[in-house]
């Protein structure tokens, strides 16, 4: 069973001297709403790890309690090897947060804003860095420019040149990708990739599957304030990864034949198409796959074509959030 | 103690109140300007000195607390409110940044605004009524010390709102009738019984006489019973304020 327990999840995302360390974390809200119940999570130094969940999950809560925006209703939080609650200012100069929502003021200049930002975490006042963090997310020319007349994706780099600006050692991306357009996602995808490669530390929140199959290299899925999975991409989807083949048969089968018994096979379409489910992500289920399609030539069995489907991270994560506990 | 933070919020505060110069600037000039047709010209006209000052004069401290009192309340409230409105709170929460550095900044930027205004209100007045500043140390001071009391009393307020209503609600129907009633216009020795003594209970009547007295030498009470008064209000400002950072009322879910 892959639902995750605290010692569960130690055990699947091991994670030794983590730059963030979170045990034990709730959060009740005053309506009595559970949006964080019992969840441990270590981050690794260094890597993109993608929180995924449905809305409402508690990726957000999950989040805004690190950062200083929701006070816990237990648990504690280690970032650095220091207690947040305790080295709350020293830390926090080394952690950037974009927030989902778009929020700043939006008669101010793009480049004052980011200005603000860069004095606000106690940062010495830097025309350089702040010039360059403009030129990588292409706002240099927007500089000058009301933050109220960029349009929505240009809104969305300024909030990230805002988290940049004191050049924080851990990202926190909540949505950042929410509402653009695939264009300026795949160009902000490249940008938090850039972030990684200069050993920034970078934790997403996304209900968009694909983003955290291009970029993560772990990924943990949250929902209902319980952290499901953690785990890297690559062994998740050896964990969980399924292989669906359909074999469209030349004529119909009654049954499925004894020497077919030892796979995962159905019938379906008045016995006309043969379904394979199964596999674990590591090809097992190809394997499979290709043995029965033999036995089938073996047996005279006629068949007219073949379809096969590896599941995506995405089928994992609909099958998890619906089904959590009945995957292997 | 992060100063560069503090320096960013008052920064950022300055810029905003200079967005809007033309508006903060020609409002406290026309509003003087009308106080001072209505009741330094047509009806001072008509009234004697008062403490051996003329009426013009007199009224001076007290039109420019009115403004000492809803600039700064005004300026501290949407200086705070507009970012929990806007969502833009995040920034300051997530920061490394305390209720030191969070009040240096706002009320150090109010300040800097009362002292713009409370300049251009003194130089209207110049154009209406003859005034010398018997105190101006003191009345600088003053100045500044009931722009920060009111700059953190505004904050709080800030945060209290959950809506531009509330904002407006204390500075309309509790500041502005309170400083009318404080003896802006009139000294409470002229008020018959028992008005002169409700007056008393009235908290800006001593400020407005704090502030008189630093123009004029003289007040319906002693300077010291004003400066303690104003102190005390300020000193309760910045422990709800402290309180309410450290509880995270209004500011963390």
């Amino acid at each position: 069973m892959l639902l995750a327990s605290g010692a569960a999840l130690r055990e699947t995302g091991a994670v030794s001297d983590p730059i963030l360390d979170i045990q034990g974390l709730s959060k009740t809200y005053a309506g009595g709403t559970v949006a964080l119940d019992n969840v441990d999570l270590a981050i690794r130094k260094g890597e993109i790890f993608a929180l995924l969940g449905p809305n409402g999950a508690g990726k957000t809560t999950l989040i805004g309690a690190v950062c200083g925006l929701v006070r816990p209703s237990g648990g504690t939080i280690c970032a650095f090897g220091k207690d947040m609650g305790r080295h709350w200012r020293d830390l926090r100069r080394r952690i950037g947060l974009v927030p989902q929502e778009l929020g700043f003021d939006m008669f101010a200049r793009v480049d004052r804003a980011v200005e603000y930002s860069r004095g606000m975490f106690g940062c010495a006042p830097s025309p350089q860095r702040i010039e360059e963090v403009l030129r990588s997310l292409n706002l240099w020319d927007k500089r000058t420019s009301q933050i109220r007349h960029l349009s929505g994706g240009m809104k969305r780099r300024v909030m990230i040149a805002k988290a940049l600006s004191h050049d924080p050692e851990l990202l926190f991306l909540d949505e950042p990708t929410a509402g653009v357009d695939v264009e300026l996602r795949r160009d902000m995808w490249r940008q938090i990739g850039e972030l990684r490669n200069r050993g920034t530390t970078i934790v997403l929140t996304t209900h968009y599957i694909e983003e955290a199959q291009e970029m993560a290299d772990r990924v943990g899925v949250i929902d209902k304030g319980k952290l499901l999975l953690v785990d890297g991409k690559a062994a998740i989807m050896a964990k969980l990864g399924r292989t669906q083949a359909q074999v469209a048969l030349a004529q119909s089968l009654g049954e499925i034949p004894s020497w077919l018994g030892a796979y995962p096979l159905s019938l379906e379409g008045d016995g006309r198409t043969l379904v394979y489910r199964g596999g674990d992500g590591s090809g097992k289920g190809k394997r499979e796959v290709a043995e029965v399609l033999r036995l089938l030539v073996q047996h005279d069995v006629a068949f007219e074509g073949v379809e096969t489907r590896e599941s995506s991270l995405e089928d994992i994560f609909v099958d998890l959030v619906e089904n959590k506990l009945e995957r292997v | 103690m992060n100063l560069r933070s503090a320096i960013a919020i008052f920064t950022n505060e300055v810029t905003r109140f200079f967005r809007t110069a033309f508006g903060s600037i020609l409002s406290p000039v026309l509003t003087t300007s009308l106080y001072f047709v209505v009741f330094g010209a047509a009806i001072g006209g008509q009234i004697e000195e008062i403490g051996g000052v003329s009426y013009g004069a007199f009224i001076v401290p007290g039109l420019l607390m009115l403004t000492l009192l809803g600039e700064p309340t005004s300026n501290a409230s949407f200086g705070i409110y507009m970012p929990r409105f806007t969502g833009a709170i995040y920034e300051l929460l997530s920061a490394p940044v305390g209720v030191f550095e969070t009040l240096v900044g706002f009320v150090g930027a109010a300040i800097v605004k009362s002292l713009v205004i409370t300049g251009i209100i003194l130089a209207t007045a110049l154009l209406f009524v003859d005034y010398t500043i018997v105190h101006p140390l003191y009345a600088l001071g003053y100045v500044m010390l009931v722009a920060s009391a009111f700059a953190l009393f505004g904050f709080i307020l800030g945060l209290w709102a959950d809506g531009f209503e509330k904002l407006q609600i204390v500075p309309m129907l509790i500041l502005t009738p309170l400083t009318f009633l404080g003896g802006t216009f009139y000294s409470i020795e002229m008020l018959a019984e028992p008005w002169r003594t409700v007056a008393q209970f009235n908290p800006i009547f001593y400020l407005i006489n704090g502030l008189r007295w630093t123009f004029t030498g003289a007040s319906d009470v002693p300077i010291a019973v004003s400066l303690a008064f104003t102190v005390a209000f300020e000193v309760l400002c910045v422990a709800v304020i402290a309180v309410i950072f450290k509880t995270g009322w209004r500011l963390r879910d």
